[in-house]
């Protein structure tokens, strides 16, 4: 899928974003839109992926490791076919069954239930090791947060990959600088990431995390590599998309009322214009 | 009565006699492989056993991620680790899905002696009670965990199993009509004063109580209540209308445990005298084995003095 058509797919994922959030009275936009743009390339151009055959024991795994972006993963899974993009308006809703942080159990196409920051990753690492264990090809990812790092299982978890030498896993961390309490440098620093990650025996590729072209080549690399997991660290402007939002920490966990919903509408719906007109 | 057994070195052994006839089995552990007994399937089967480190959080998750692609993961630590720093683990990535993993804890209990009461896990079945769906399995004896194993390797759902590591004598090979199905209480004894509900290594130390107590002329009924959870409401409840007084006894915290268990159900279908017997509203201490039993009470003269005691509120 080219880049611009990736765009496209993308911004539509991000009005479904704010509509469940705006819909919810509540979610996390500021996340959702900072990894959207992976989200919208995994499952629209390199996962093995089948909504008509989502239990497949052979297709690709994705887990949401940073699990309060629901809205951005059933935006993408809505758009993908996996269920209608109509139950994206009972997000969080006791009427319907988009639970604020991902549910495998009632969402179709959810590989793993998470919503506790760190266990994500973990589950990931076992599904890949599963994969190695019962000579399957599907590859695994998972999306983290740059501030979810903190939690010591993160690195319990990438320790173990690294032993395991699970070439079959790519983990995407959304490093969008920010976090509920403030920024991720004064919260719980976690750079130099990279330098930590190479030391613990991770392949690791640096992109803008909003550029398609760059995801799709991250991605690529890390299928070809072999002996040991892949890391792409996503550098993202939380928030993305909508002009208010951006780079602010304010929208990590809020919903917009209904005057700036409409101005987020119309910043999304603006770009999908111009996207058409190129 | 038969050989003297650790509990966990009877599940080493079935590990290993099961592995073969379930494939689909795998074993993680988190360095303890030598004191969970795992060490006699990790050198028998490498490629179906992974050692996780000292990182009972991440093992307990990554088992999870594991069952969800047809395995069938037993994780295994001491049960403080395993029910207790890994609690929330089990709860959103295991029990909330409803994943078809079995968390062993081994070193279950004060029966865990020297190392004190840092290693002395008394509240992991209270922990593991609050799981909506958790089935929690505690055996008695070597010859109930090899039963136990086999039958949760084929349960399918998120289980909990207790062992300690203290030896016991092996009681139930010798049992008339003795059969293990998880959720179904097994009368060892039957008595008509009253009855001790018993689970893990306390239900060996009960049939003992009960021979003390024929002696003075009580008549004590004996239940091996092997699984915590779902408990076998209908034999607690027959129990309570036939002998009208019961104890409860368990190598466990009172709080939250087998006792609470007894007594949420008989206090809302059928209130009856109850005494729960344990380790108190306390921390453990080092000592031997022996000892610390010895001190919280909780061997055949305690147990049978606790018997006397709820027969008095009758």
């Amino acid at each position: 899928m080219t880049a611009k058509e990736l765009e496209k797919l993308a911004y539509q994922a991000r009005l479904l974003i704010l509509e469940g959030v705006h819909c919810a009275k509540a979610g996390h936009p500021g996340g959702s839109l900072s990894c959207v743009d992976a989200l919208t390339t995994l499952y629209f151009d390199e996962m093995n992926v089948d909504p008509k055959d989502s239990k497949n024991p052979d297709r690709d795994r994705f887990v949401l490791s940073k699990g309060h972006c629901a809205p951005a993963l059933y935006a993408v899974l809505a758009l993908r076919g996996y269920f209608p993009k109509e139950d994206i308006k009972l997000l969080r809703s006791i009427k319907g069954h988009m639970s604020g942080h991902p549910d495998m159990v009632n969402v179709n196409g959810v590989d793993m239930s998470t919503g506790s920051l760190g266990q994500g990753i973990s589950t990931a690492v076992g599904m890949a090791l599963a994969a190695k264990h019962l000579g399957k090809t599907y590859r695994t990812y998972s999306i983290l947060g740059d501030g979810e790092l903190a939690e010591g299982e993160v690195w319990e978890a990438f320790m173990a990959a690294a032993k395991w030498k699970l070439d079959n896993l790519c983990a995407l961390i959304d490093v969008n600088g920010l976090q509920i309490d403030g920024a991720t440098k004064d919260v719980m620093p976690t750079e130099p990431l990279d330098k930590k990650l190479e030391a613990f025996n991770w392949h690791v590729i640096k992109v803008d995390g909003h550029d398609y072209d760059a995801i799709k080549a991250a991605l690529k690399e890390a299928r070809a590599l072999k002996g040991m997991p892949t890391a792409i660290l996503l550098k993202t402007t939380k928030g993305k998309g909508v002009s208010y939002m951006e780079n602010s920490v304010e929208w990590h966990g809020k919903a917009p009322g209904d005057e700036l919903y409409e101005v987020a509408v119309n910043d999304l719906n603006r770009h999908l214009a111009e996207l058409e007109v190129e | 009565m038969g050989e003297k057994i650790a509990t966990r070195a009877a599940y080493g052994k079935a590990l290993v006699e099961f592995a073969e006839q379930y494939p689909n089995l795998v074993v993680l552990d988190a360095d303890l492989a030598n004191a969970t007994n795992t060490n006699k399937f990790a050198a028998a089967y490498p490629d179906r056993f992974f050692d996780c480190g000292i990182a009972e959080a991440n093992m307990t998750a990554m088992a999870a991620g594991m069952s969800t692609c047809g395995l069938k993961p037993f994780t295994n630590t001491f049960a403080i680790f395993a029910a207790g720093r890994a609690f929330e683990q089990i709860r959103n990535s295991i029990a909330y899905p409803h994943l078809n993993v079995t968390v062993v804890g081994s070193h279950g209990g004060p029966s865990v002696g020297e190392d004190g009461a840092t290693h002395q896990m008394n509240e992991d079945i209270a922990l593991m009670r609050t799981l909506p769906g958790m089935t929690i399995v505690v055996p008695c004896d070597g010859n109930e965990m090899r039963l136990a194993v086999k039958a949760l390797i084929e349960n399918d759902g998120p289980a909990y199993l207790r062992m300690c590591r203290y030896a016991v004598e092996t009681i139930t090979d010798e049992t008339p009509g003795y059969e293990f199905k998880i959720g179904k209480g097994v009368t060892m004894k039957d008595g008509s004063d009253l009855t001790i509900i018993a689970t893990g290594i306390m239900v060996g130390y009960s049939m003992k109580a009960a021979e003390l107590l024929a002696a003075e002329g009580i008549s004590a009924r004996v239940v091996n209540m092997h699984t915590v959870k779902p408990l076998d409401e209908e034999l607690v409840l027959a129990c309570a209308k036939e002998t009208g007084a019961i104890l409860t006894v368990e190598e466990a915290s009172t709080v939250g445990g087998l006792g609470s268990a007894v007594c949420e159900l008989l206090s809302e279908k059928c209130p009856t005298p109850v005494l729960r017997h344990g380790v108190p509203d306390e921390f453990g201490r080092s000592g031997s084995a022996a000892d610390v039993l010895n001190y919280f009470g909780l061997t055949p003269e305690g147990i049978a003095a606790k018997a006397k005691e709820v027969l008095k509120r009758k």
